[in-house]
């Protein structure tokens, strides 16, 4: 923790990184809202439903399995597994704050977890104070929460054309979040390789048409993860990437 | 149905929290365990990778339109373009790929 600094000060810096975050959410959210939207959910759901779960693969996952109609156990599983990277993160984050910090602000601080400020946080020196954390989510979680509800108001009035072209933002989001990881570790990015290769049969080949997409996802993730965490364990896992 | 979809919401929302707030407020120090770092480690890359493909190439009107941009997105991606460019990239290769008209 910076001491030069005052606690407004910390507060304001928060905000001031969450604003780039929210601006980006707020194009990937409203292509979220289109799915969402599909999925039968009116803009006050949407609204709620990203508010409480703010995450796009989690969003992805719950309007998908709405839309299935799938049974609620199936939603806590595709819920647990697509955001299963946030244990690591948030054990991760738990290092970042200063053992004085109370119980209330690292509540505070995991609710507010995300991919973007998570990376935000870990790349702060020494002990973060949870007021900068405060700040990025305050001013990012409305923009996502926001796109959300428009991309469902919104969504019915634009042309086939251009939510065909959004429908995609949400992919591109993915791959921004997993080819730089990539670049690092050829084992990764052999993984995602194979994990594209085994999605796709598992797709298209007809003795699986049966097994809905969540489940699929849920089986193909705990299969490929697990083989790669016993033959590659990873040696050193960097908490800060 | 309205009801059924607010269970669903309330359901998301409770694990998701769970998943984000126990770890920060219990561990102090790392898991030890490495296979369990290991395949925590890999979970979110293989997720993402399975919900993104095939998926990218049936959310599009035109196939050929979804295959571009899987491949654009990925070099976008690979050299650490950001989330926001990188999802609008791949909206700018949809929206310009079906405006051919043969396709």
């Amino acid at each position: 923790m910076n001491n030069s600094k005052t606690k407004k000060q910390i507060f304001l810096e928060g905000i001031k990184d969450g604003f780039p975050i929210g601006l980006g959410y707020f194009a990937v959210a409203f292509s979220l809202g289109i799915l969402a939207r599909k999925a039968g959910l009116n803009p006050v759901q949407g609204f709620i439903n990203s508010f409480l779960n703010h995450a796009s693969a989690g969003e992805y996952a719950v309007y998908t399995v709405i839309k299935e109609g799938a049974t609620f156990l199936e939603m806590a599983i595709m819920t647990l597994v697509v955001n299963a990277r946030y244990l690591l993160m948030s054990t991760a984050l738990s290092q970042k704050f200063d053992t004085k910090t109370s119980i209330f602000q690292r509540i505070l601080v995991g609710f507010g977890v995300t991919d973007e400020i998570f990376a935000i946080t870990i790349k702060r020196p020494g002990f973060v104070e949870p007021l900068y954390n405060h700040g990025a989510f305050l001013i990012a979680a409305p923009c996502w929460a926001m796109g959300t509800a428009l991309g469902i108001i919104a969504g019915e009035l634009m042309p086939v054309r251009i939510v065909s072209a959004l429908s995609v933002a949400l992919y591109g989001m993915f791959l921004a979040c997993i080819m730089p990881e990539a670049r690092k570790h050829n084992i990764v990015a052999a993984l995602i390789i194979v994990s594209f290769i085994l999605s796709y049969i598992a797709n298209r080949a007809a003795i699986f048409s049966g097994i809905s997409s969540g489940t699929k996802t849920i089986i193909l993730t705990v299969v490929i993860a697990s083989a790669a965490a016993i033959l590659f364990p990873h040696p050193e896992v960097e908490d800060d990437d | 149905m309205m009801t059924r979809i607010y269970i669903y919401i309330l359901i998301a929302a409770l694990v998701s929290t769970i998943i984000r707030v126990l770890p920060v407020t219990i561990f102090r120090k790392p898991i030890k365990n490495r296979f369990v770092r290991s395949f925590l480690y890999y979970v979110p890359f293989v997720t993402l990778a399975v919900m993104t493909f095939p998926a990218i190439i049936d959310a599009t009107q035109v196939k050929l339109a979804g295959i571009l941009a899987l491949i654009v997105g990925t070099i976008a991606a690979w050299f650490r373009q950001s989330l926001f460019t990188v999802a609008v990239l791949c909206c700018v290769v949809v929206f310009l790929v079906e405006l051919i008209p043969i396709l």
